[in-house]
């Protein structure tokens, strides 16, 4: 059974003061997630990764299509019991303490009043706010805040949890803090889905990953078979000022400072780049992968499709 | 389901009382206290008159502004602040929702009434050393005022339930206006002719009608009021409240909360 | 989505049913409360408080008042009422909120002034607005003749009448006729002829349609009394001649040289009664007659179509 199953959801806004223009927001989407995988939901700001997860949690209906959550149709309410949603850039009821919030979101979920108390405490000590007891939420720094979001999510100790932008936010502690949390999940058996703008993040955590552009699903899969199709780039720098036509001629792209040469250029290519250093005799200082932020790989995997397309016409 | 709107109920009441509440509350007792002072230096006559008339139409006014300003951020501010994102995706019907709000603004109101109702028997103690009879009849003045502010919370929040802040409040402030005075509104409608008539006839009826809830200065000069009347107004602020908040769920039902 | 349906459904059958339930509690309650409005006139009746209390938006205010003067005066007048104890407070505080407001002192000259059921009966607070009226709209000659109109017709007051008109007339772009009424009232001769006059140049001058209807009635009322006092003193005639009272109008008409039988101005003959008075058909089409009615004769209140 899989845990998530988007049908064909999509949505198109009407905007404008008379809603007579259209923006899609959501291309019609076709997606499933297994039960008991991390799920990673990558793509630029503004790709619909937000839009889908409003779209499943029944915040926003959709033009057209469904989905089926647990088994269930994902509006029903039997659905809303067993899932957590994280939204992005979460603020709270201002005058609350974070213990009382997670109190009044535990009723909502219908905790029974015995077991709250218990998983209230238990929750603040696992994200990490064991001491903030009495402070209210207003006086929370945005990472203390994203820390009560994640805690809202689990509290009720969901099958499945959405996350919207998890890490933002937060220092590099507090990001390894929330990767360690997602793994801890998935070992409980819990099916996790989290959008997430950063590759990385991805990269250390998914199982698999889809990935959306401008409202259109663009690949999914497993993150190296996806990143595998479109190359990656590497920096290479080397002593002296010479820089060999042949390298040249490989399209990299290069810098000379002092008595560094940089070149970047693509990731497969960085054999016969070695090879023509080895031959013209210079000494290799080091070879850098060159980690983009998926917005760039995006860019720049889109201006290639784009070329290669201008080319055949 | 009860369970669920009682939470809401009780959460935005406690998010009201802690936020600025209480600060309405001060401000009436310095305003009732220092006016109950100086009408009783000033005039021997009228000071208990002046007392009631001042503190009944500042428990009135007070509670307006707050029922609207509390009111129209009750639904944008969970939207604006995303808070509501993380209630919907509970178990909890969008209905629940509003009329959990309104539960918890009309409470809210209650209590703050309440507070102001002491107030204001404390002054008119202060000025007349004693209770008589004729002063429970505040207690019928104050039960109208908390209709009014029945209404005028299912108002704000059926505003609140599609329009921004700043807007609802225009609404729902222009309505407590035009509420005022919609006796005179069906005036105007009686001297109009054919479509207009009957457009202005139908406004009219769709307003709130506020103007039997004002009883104010009949009180004040210790006028009785008729029971039949107080049947009346409870029966109209409960499904005129009803209606509004009908309309804020049709409305909230279908709304992408973009 | 079918809980979102039913939901809808749910909704909307609340909102229609207790829109219907709160429009009918609302109309039943009006009928419990007639008046309750006006009854704060009883309580805040210092224009001045009021013009304070309406923050600068008295222009505003004022309307609301003068629909209020309206609306009182009309639903006491439907009822032939004894009293119109709110009116001329309701006129004073809509004159103070805006004193250019001219129709609100028409209306007090033509219904402050006159007796119930068909005024206030208060003529003294009459000539108190219309000289608060003319002290804030001197140049109008309209407010001089409404004036002079309350002294004439209701004070019989014929030297303060005549000063009223004289007034008015020096006022610039007056009309002409004040010139003639204040010499009229100088000699104050030919009643008839003098009332019928004054009340054609109120309808004539006058834009409000209860005001000209107040006239046309009076207009109405004027020719039967002038009718009525014609034959009645025809009939004597015809006694002192023959001895005996006319058997019929026919008889009268006849002996008269009249051709046909005289009408009144709804177009029913004129009856004579065994007693040789004369009257009209139907009294209650003629509220301000004072001739031609029968003995003890009471109005019965009848309704305005237009309120």
């Amino acid at each position: 059974m899989p845990a998530i199953e988007i049908l064909g959801l999509e949505k198109t806004y009407s905007v404008g003061f008379w809603r007579k223009h259209t923006k899609r927001a959501l291309h019609p989407l076709h997606l499933t997630v297994e039960d008991g995988e991390i799920f990673g939901f990558l793509g630029p700001n503004g790709a619909g990764k937000t839009t889908t997860l409003k779209l499943l949690m029944g915040l926003v209906f959709p033009t057209a299509g469904s989905a089926r959550i647990l088994d269930h149709e994902w509006t029903d309410p039997v659905v809303k019991a067993q899932i957590g949603f994280l939204p992005e850039q979460p603020y709270f009821y201002d005058h609350l303490t974070a213990h009382e919030l997670l109190e009044y979101y535990g009723q909502l979920s219908g905790v029974p009043a015995k077991q709250r108390k218990v998983r209230v405490d238990e929750v603040l000590h696992q994200v990490g706010l064991r001491d903030v007891r009495g402070v209210q939420l207003r006086k929370f720094s945005k990472g203390m805040l994203q820390r009560v979001g994640i805690g809202q999510a689990i509290l009720h100790n969901p099958k499945l949890v959405f996350f919207d932008e998890p890490m933002s936010g937060l220092d590099p502690m507090g990001r390894r803090e929330v990767r360690d949390l997602m793994e801890e999940l998935k070992h409980k058996g819990k099916t996790v889905f989290f959008s997430t703008h950063i590759l990385s993040d991805a990269e250390a955590l998914c199982d698999r990953v889809a990935i959306v552009h401008k409202g259109e699903l663009r690949g999914i899969g497993a993150i190296e078979d996806l990143t595998s199709s479109v190359q990656g780039k590497v920096e290479m720098v080397w002593q002296g000022s010479l820089v060999p036509a042949s390298i040249k001629a490989l399209g990299a792209e290069i810098h000379v400072s002092g008595d560094r040469v940089r070149a970047i250029i693509d990731e497969n290519q960085q054999d016969a780049v070695i090879d023509i250093l080895r031959r013209e005799r210079q000494r290799l200082i080091a070879v850098i992968p060159v980690r983009t932020s998926l917005e760039t790989y995006f860019v720049e995997k889109l201006r290639r499709s784009e070329t290669t397309a201008g080319r055949t016409a | 389901m009860k369970g669920r709107i009682a939470y809401i109920a009780s959460n935005t009441f406690r998010e009201a009382v802690r936020d600025r509440v209480l600060y309405n509350l001060i401000a009436f007792a310095l305003l009732l206290s220092g006016a109950a002072i100086l009408v009783g230096q000033i005039s021997i006559e009228i000071e208990k008159l002046v007392v009631i008339n001042l503190g009944l139409t500042a428990v009135s006014l007070f509670g307006v502004v707050i029922a609207i300003f509390i009111g129209i951020g009750l639904v944008s501010k969970e939207i604006e602040k995303r808070t509501l994102y993380t209630v919907l995706s509970r178990p909890v019907r969008r209905w629940e929702f509003i009329v959990g709000k309104f539960f918890g603004l009309a409470g809210t109101l209650v209590v703050n009434t309440f507070f102001m109702a002491v107030g204001v028997f404390g002054a008119l103690f202060y000025v007349s050393h004693k209770f008589v009879r004729a002063d429970a009849l505040i207690l019928v003045a104050l039960y109208f005022i908390i209709l009014e502010f029945l209404i005028i919370c299912s108002l704000s929040l059926l505003f609140s339930s599609f329009s921004s802040p700043l807007l609802s409040a225009v609404f729902a402030f222009s309505l407590f206006v035009i509420g005022s005075f919609a006796e005179d509104l069906r005036n105007f409608a009686g001297m109009a002719h054919g479509i207009s008539r009957w457009l202005a006839t139908g406004a009219a009826y769709l307003v709130p009608n506020f103007s039997a809830f004002n009883v104010i200065s009949s009180i004040a000069h210790e006028q009785p009021v008729a029971s039949q009347l107080v049947v009346q107004n409870t029966l109209y602020a409960l499904f005129y409240a009803t209606m509004a908040l009908s309309g804020a769920v049709l409305i909230f039902e279908r709304r992408d909360l973009k | 989505m079918k809980q979102r349906r039913t939901i809808s459904i749910v909704a909307g059958t609340c909102l229609i049913l207790s829109l219907a339930a709160a429009s009918v509690v609302l109309h039943h309650a009006d009928k419990v409360r007639p008046q309750a409005t006006l009854d704060e006139v009883l309580f805040l009746n210092s224009p001045k408080v009021i013009k304070r209390a309406s923050l600068g938006y008295d222009g505003l205010v004022a309307c609301i008042y003068w629909t209020r003067a309206v609306q009182y005066f009309g639903s006491r007048h439907q009822t032939y009422a004894a009293s119109y104890n709110l009116l001329a407070p309701l006129l004073e505080i809509t004159t103070h909120l805006d004193p250019k407001l001219v129709v609100a002192y028409e209306f007090g000259s033509s219904f402050l002034a006159s007796k119930p059921p068909h005024g206030a009966g208060q003529p003294e607070r009459a000539i108190e607005l219309m000289e608060y009226g003319i002290q804030n709209n001197a140049g109008n000659w309209k407010l001089y003749y409404d004036l002079g109109f309350v002294y004439y017709m209701e004070l019989k007051d014929y030297k303060k009448a005549a000063d009223a008109f004289e007034r008015g007339s020096h006022v610039p772009n007056a009309h002409p006729f004040l010139k003639v009424l204040a010499a009229q009232m100088a000699q104050h001769a030919g009643e008839y002829q003098t009332a019928r006059m004054m009340w054609s140049a109120t309808y004539q001058t006058s834009q409000d349609h209860q005001i000209r209807e107040n006239a046309v009635e009076h207009l109405r009322a004027l020719r039967v009394d002038e009718d009525v006092e014609h034959l009645q003193e025809a009939v004597t005639r015809y006694r002192e001649r023959t001895g005996h009272l006319p058997a019929s109008m026919a008889e009268l008409a006849a002996a008269e040289g009249l051709h046909g039988i005289p009408t009144d101005p709804d177009g029913h003959p004129y009856k004579l009664t065994p007693e040789g008075r004369i009257e009209v058909r139907v009294p209650d089409d003629f509220p301000f007659a004072t001739n031609g009615l029968p003995p003890g004769y009471q109005p019965q209140p009848k309704f305005h179509e237009h309120f």
